[in-house]
């Protein structure tokens, strides 16, 4: 059983075209810059917004198909979502807030009592939303969504409204919540780093197009496209294009570089990890002679912005070191830099 | 003294106030949702009572009330009932005029309304309706109290459209503005001053209570946000 996802959505210029699937049990990443359609198709699913075009089917019940002419309302479809400001009523307690969400009128007070036992929201029960933290808030979200029995869960951006030294034990709260929620969890978030920690798989989304669902390890550490490759945290990307003999022109960085594997048919981008790329002593394969621009002290060490020598953009080259390794190399104003090619990443397309 | 028109204005205000309530409010919630060029039009159509000379709203209310004209004419054939000249009269001048008063206020308060508070309940299973009665109005209380209030301090100082439909018949008619002008017309300036003091110190009443309903509404959201601090 799982939620199977596919439509399409037009709005002016912009065009939303998705298709993925979450299992059961399982939370799945929806990664995207701010803007690339995450939370319209949340709100798709959810029935709040009526898609052009596809179809959208949990555990076999179908909520929306273009073509049968189905589309459940919201009330009929049992999603469960969780907006980024919580949307608490605000003229309810806490328990009021989640006895709405309990379906069956009989059952409300017992259900309600239920959740803010195992929320631990005891100490609230009787408060108004505005009286609560933002960790408190988010509780008594989730507990009013779990009393209306959802059959999958939708997570917009749930850690956007919090202070960050706030985020890491909502989180955590969170993830216990997730894991006793046996059905599809749909995660949307702009954050790497959450994804990494709270999703075993997830899907990127660019500019409104769907790409596919992958184990997050493999998602970061292989990217495919240019978008997962930024949104993995590699900033080195250089449009690229394949020589016939196996080697690929960056040309952004202008350095002719050989991967040693064979090249992706669809082959746009490479890129490196900043910590990747190293400095190298003199001309050899893979490598190139860069300009120093500038080096940048950071928390975890030092950054070194490079510009390639036979660089046709402004395009940069970013080196990670540790910390005092720029002064271990001398401080140069040149420097030869190597592009290992097991770190290569092949990107195809956006 | 004879307390006829302060009866009478009293209740002008009250049945128009009622009626403008619930008309304003569904004027609101619907006009909102329309398409934007039909939305435009409706949005000028209700809040030009508002900005027109009430003697043009008594022109428009004459021609259409009045025992000769299409309305005016079937309601005496079919109920024998008169709707110019006769105290209830008044209520159409008053609610058309503060009508918009409401709708206004009310509109303002729907558009600033969190929608994503409607999407939660939808999501959760509640009505349409429910949502309506026990989240959106809740939410926009304010609003709606503020529109009212002004809707009935407007129904009850309404003169213009008032004298024309209904006119001045005193212990049938006389509403305090047409008792305050008829005195004053008549010379009988200690009469009227003491109308126009009755007129001032309801006014004052209404106002001071809307204030003090908005404080009383505002303390617990302060001490709550500290005790959140």
């Amino acid at each position: 059983m799982s939620l199977e996802v596919e439509l399409k959505k037009s709005f002016g210029s912009f065009k939303l075209d998705v298709a993925f699937s979450a299992p059961d049990g399982v939370v799945t990443g929806l990664l995207g810059a701010s803007g690339c359609g995450k939370s319209v198709t949340l709100r798709c699913i959810a029935g709040i917004e009526t898609p052009d075009a596809g179809r959208i089917v949990l555990n076999g019940r179908t909520l929306f198909d273009r073509e049968k002419g189905v589309n459940l309302s919201p009330q009929e479809r049992h999603v469960g979502y969780l907006f980024q400001n919580y949307a608490l009523f605000p003229n309810m307690t806490v328990e009021h807030n989640i006895a709405v969400g309990v379906r069956n009128r009989k059952q409300q007070k017992a259900t309600a009592e239920k959740l803010i036992h195992a929320l631990y929201l005891e100490d609230v029960q009787g408060k108004y939303p505005r009286q609560l933290s933002g960790g408190q808030q988010q509780r008594v979200a989730l507990a009013r969504i779990l009393a209306s029995e959802p059959e999958a869960l939708l997570l917009d951006e749930p850690f956007s409204a919090l202070d960050s030294y706030l985020k890491w034990q909502v989180e955590m709260e969170l993830s216990q919540t997730l894991e006793d929620f046996s059905g599809p969890v749909l995660f949307v978030t702009h954050s790497r780093e959450e994804v990494r920690r709270l999703c075993p798989q997830a899907c990127v989304l660019s500019r409104g197009k769907s790409q596919v669902v992958q184990p997050v390890g493999e998602l970061f550490q292989r990217p495919r496209t240019r978008s997962a490759c930024l949104l993995s945290g590699c900033r080195n990307i250089s449009r690229a294009a394949a020589n016939g003999d196996g080697s690929v022109e960056a040309l952004d960085w202008g350095v002719r570089l050989i991967p040693g594997r064979p090249l992706p048919e669809g082959l746009t981008h490479v890129g490196i990890p900043e910590g990747a790329l190293r400095p190298a002593s003199g001309p050899g394969p893979n490598r190139a002679e860069c300009r120093v621009e500038r080096v940048l002290e950071e928390l975890s060490g030092e950054t070194v912005v490079l510009l390639p020598a036979g660089n046709a953009q402004d395009a940069r080259l970013l080196l990670a070191l540790e910390q005092g390794g720029w002064a271990a190399l001398c401080t140069p104003e040149t420097l030869w830099v190597e592009f290992p090619p097991d770190a290569l990443l092949l990107l195809e397309g956006d | 003294m004879d307390w006829y028109p302060l009866f009478n204005s009293l209740r002008i205000a009250a049945v128009s106030t009622v009626l403008i309530f619930f008309l304003g409010i569904l004027a609101a919630y619907y006009v909102a949702r329309l398409p934007r060029v039909v939305k435009g039009i409706l949005d000028v159509i209700l809040t030009l009572p508002l900005v027109l000379p009430p003697t043009v709203v008594g022109y428009f209310l004459l021609r259409i009330l009045g025992p000769r004209r299409p309305i005016g004419l079937w309601m005496l054939e079919m109920f024998d009932l008169r709707l110019t000249m006769v105290w209830y009269s008044a209520i159409f001048a008053s609610a058309v005029v503060a009508f918009p008063l409401m709708y206004r206020t009310a509109r303002g308060a729907f558009e600033s309304f969190d929608m994503t508070l409607a999407y939660a309940a939808q999501t959760l299973g509640r009505s349409n309706s429910w949502i309506f009665w026990r989240v959106r109005m809740p939410y926009c209380k304010q609003g709606i109290i503020a529109g009212t209030v002004l809707a009935f301090a407007r129904a009850l100082g309404e003169y213009g459209a008032t004298a024309m439909i209904a006119g001045y018949t005193p212990g049938r008619t006389a509403t305090i503005s047409t008792t305050v002008y008829q005195l004053w017309r008549t010379g009988d300036d200690a009469g009227a001053m003491r109308w126009v003091l009755v007129n001032l110190a309801i006014s004052t009443a209404v106002l001071l209570a809307v204030n003090m309903l908005e404080k009383k509404d505002r303390r617990p959201r302060r001490a709550a946000a500290e005790e959140a601090r």
